[in-house]
């Protein structure tokens, strides 16, 4: 079986070709593996070079707002009256979600690389919005490939995309969606690859935008590991972290830091999209079991038919709504130190209505499957265990779809 | 091993003094029949054809090829049609080689030993596995090879000289040179004269070996690319089967046509 091994960081625990144990790897155009080698070579620099980290915590600390805040959700712990529940309010984080680590350090490199040119591929438009904030920062000019479906469910971060100077791509092949924007926005990659920088929105695609994606969203259990032990004096003894999984950027970065911790002690918990009550198109490779499969430049568990056509998904949730995961993700899956199960539409609507109801948080549709879990579990454990979720969105970009479910916003 | 019947496609060029023509089309666009009815009749006029097997996530194709799959898709194509799509051809023209190209999953979900077994029984001749690079592709090719299926190795203008070499050392009859960063189909952003510059360099570091040229060749380009051992065209004919069928057209006439000119501009 699979093992994660101490002292290294689980980005680095790949061999020569890229793979961590079955996972990951580098399936890609002749034409690519020159800018891949290149990226992944400036990126091995970087990470070394103390003042490039200074710039990134330069940045994350005055233009991000790191540290996002730790807080207990008292009221939401009363109604549940089991386990404590905590929220780590990462939609706090400039732009209102996570994606805005891995778009700051991917236009930081492109700046390091000579790039003047930045594309993105985004679902929920998060990971674009963030992408034209850093882009328009930093000074690069930015292209956004995005599905023609979700340019429609998630016109609030399109119009913050268009605001920050981006040209958004509609892409209207396949399923029209973050699958088909991700393909889309390679095949740009391969045609301009020797002026343009490419940001892959999660920790999914080639070996390397894995790992700076990892790297980049770390971030998020850095801060908390010093706000737990500030909070509670050490680590609690029962600590369990719930996190949506999609592409799984906000889920690793979250549980990164913790990684070494014995699962007994601090268990991770991953809430995959179970699309639409009874709907066989889930958005859950991890949790239903799908085979293993090459998608978008890496071996990963990802839902398709026998002969290996990629199988569309589907999700109230477009930020979940991807028929891979990270090959990270199923590494963690495959040494069992995470567990994956899923939530579905209706799960994570009613999980959004009874936040709010509680709590003066508006968690968006992807974090609203994770309170799914934690509302669901939290009455069966003891009142010493510790959840933590991870509140990764803000419920901003989600008011039309809450609207027309929910009637209300 | 005997001579392979792509090395020989070259051979038999080289005689008569002319680039080897190679055709890229897709199994079952626009239906199963006309995908072999194409294939059929444009092997008159090309010296190797490559067909692709589906796949609905490319990340190589432009706009033309992915038409051509999707529509392949829809009208129900699965991978074993493909195959005998091949078999069908090879039993009418068993001297004509036939080059299947697509994507790795579905190599992967096959099993690379059962689909090299499902290319042999459809006596296909070679396989050009796009996301495949050298080296992830070492262990397979060398077991194509072993089944004398002919590995085709792709070089791009990014691939570096010291990089260059060890893939053509471990190429078999045939390399594929990617002209432009590009996916299928773009337009020809680079000038002839630069790409066959950069072909002389790439011929330079092993003569023995038949190199040919792909991406964004077409009827108006091709005649420039004369001295190469080969072009390969490919969206051009995917955009024609699209248009015969918005004019309600013969796509197997007009392609066949289309094939035949391509030819004679390349002779």
């Amino acid at each position: 079986m699979a093992k994660i091994k101490k002292g290294i960081p689980l980005i680095d625990q790949h061999d020569k070709n890229g793979f961590w144990g079955k996972f990951g790897g580098n399936f890609i155009p002749e034409t690519l593996k020159k800018p891949v080698e290149d990226l992944a070579l400036l990126f091995s620099k970087l990470r070394k070079d103390k003042k490039f980290i200074k710039e990134r915590d330069y940045y994350f600390k005055n233009w991000v707002g790191s540290p996002t805040s730790f807080i207990k959700l008292h009221n939401l712990t009363e109604h549940l009256d089991g386990a404590q529940i905590w929220a780590k309010v990462v939609s706090e984080a400039n732009g209102g979600a996570h994606k805005i680590y891995n778009a700051t350090v991917h236009s930081l490199i492109a700046k390091k690389a000579g790039k003047k040119y930045i594309v993105g591929d985004t679902g929920a438009g998060y990971a674009g919005k963030m992408l034209s904030m850093a882009a328009k920062k930093f000074g690069l000019k930015c292209k956004i490939f995005m599905g023609a479906k979700d340019i429609k469910r998630q016109k609030p971060n399109c119009d913050a995309m268009r605001k920050n100077g981006a040209e958004i791509v509609p892409v209207y092949t396949g399923s029209q969606t973050l699958v088909d924007a991700v393909s889309e926005c390679m095949r740009y990659w391969v045609s301009n690859c020797d002026t343009t920088h490419m940001c892959v929105g999660s920790t999914v695609g080639p070996n390397i935008f894995v790992k700076i994606c990892g790297w980049s969203t770390s971030q998020i259990s850095r801060e908390l590991l010093v706000q737990i032990k500030e909070e509670f004096g050490g680590i609690p003894k029962k600590l369990k972290l719930i996190n949506c999984v999609g592409g799984g950027s906000s889920s690793f970065g979250f549980w990164n830091e913790f990684m070494h911790y014995d699962k007994k002690q601090i268990e991770f918990i991953g809430v995959e999209a179970a699309g639409p009550k009874k709907s066989k198109r889930h958005a859950a490779p991890l949790t239903y079991g799908s085979k293993i499969g090459i998608l978008h430049g890496s071996a990963q568990y990802v839902n398709q038919n026998s002969e290996g056509q990629i199988e569309e998904t589907e999700s109230i949730s477009a930020g979940l709504d991807y028929p891979g995961v990270s090959a990270l993700h199923c590494f963690l899956k495959d040494t069992k130190r995470a567990r994956y199960t899923a939530a579905s539409d209706e799960e994570a609507l009613n999980a959004y209505q009874v936040v709010t109801k509680f709590e003066n948080l508006n968690p968006s549709l992807e974090p609203s499957h994770a309170f799914a879990e934690a509302i669901k579990i939290a009455p069966k454990l003891s009142k010493d265990t510790i959840i933590i979720v991870n509140s990764c969105g803000d419920a901003h970009k989600d008011r039309d779809i809450l609207k027309q479910r929910l009637g209300k916003f | 091993m005997t001579v392979s019947q792509i090395s020989l496609a070259f051979k038999n060029c080289k005689k008569e003094k002319k680039a080897a023509l190679i055709t890229f089309t897709v199994a079952g666009d626009n239906t199963k029949k006309n995908s072999f009815k194409i294939l059929n009749s444009i092997a008159k006029h090309a010296d190797i054809l490559e067909l692709s097997f589906l796949h609905n996530c490319p990340i190589a194709d432009g706009g033309q090829i992915q038409n051509s799959t999707y529509r392949a898709l829809r009208n129900g194509t699965t991978l074993k049609d493909t195959f005998q799509i091949a078999r069908k051809f090879k039993n009418n023209n068993p001297n004509k080689p036939l080059i299947l190209m697509g994507y790795y999953n579905l190599i992967y979900q096959s099993g690379e030993n059962n689909f090299i077994k499902n290319c042999k029984l459809s006596k296909v001749d070679g396989l050009i596995v796009v996301d495949l690079p050298w080296p992830e592709n070492k262990k397979f090719a060398q077991k194509c090879k072993k089944k004398s299926i002919n590995f085709v190795q792709l070089v791009s203008p990014t691939t570096s000289k010291e990089r260059m070499k060890k893939i053509i050392k471990d190429s078999h009859d045939m390399i594929y040179y990617i002209s432009m960063l590009s996916t299928t189909g773009g337009k020809l952003k680079v000038s002839p004269k630069t790409i066959l510059k950069n072909y002389a360099k790439i011929k330079k570091i092993d003569k023995s070996k038949n190199l040919v040229i792909g991406f964004g060749i077409t009827s108006k380009n091709i005649s420039s690319f004369k001295k190469a051992d080969g072009c390969v065209v490919g969206s051009e004919i995917c955009k024609k089967i699209s248009k015969s069928i918005k004019n309600k057209q013969n796509p197997v006439t007009n392609v066949s046509n289309m094939v035949k000119n391509l030819r004679k501009r390349l002779s």
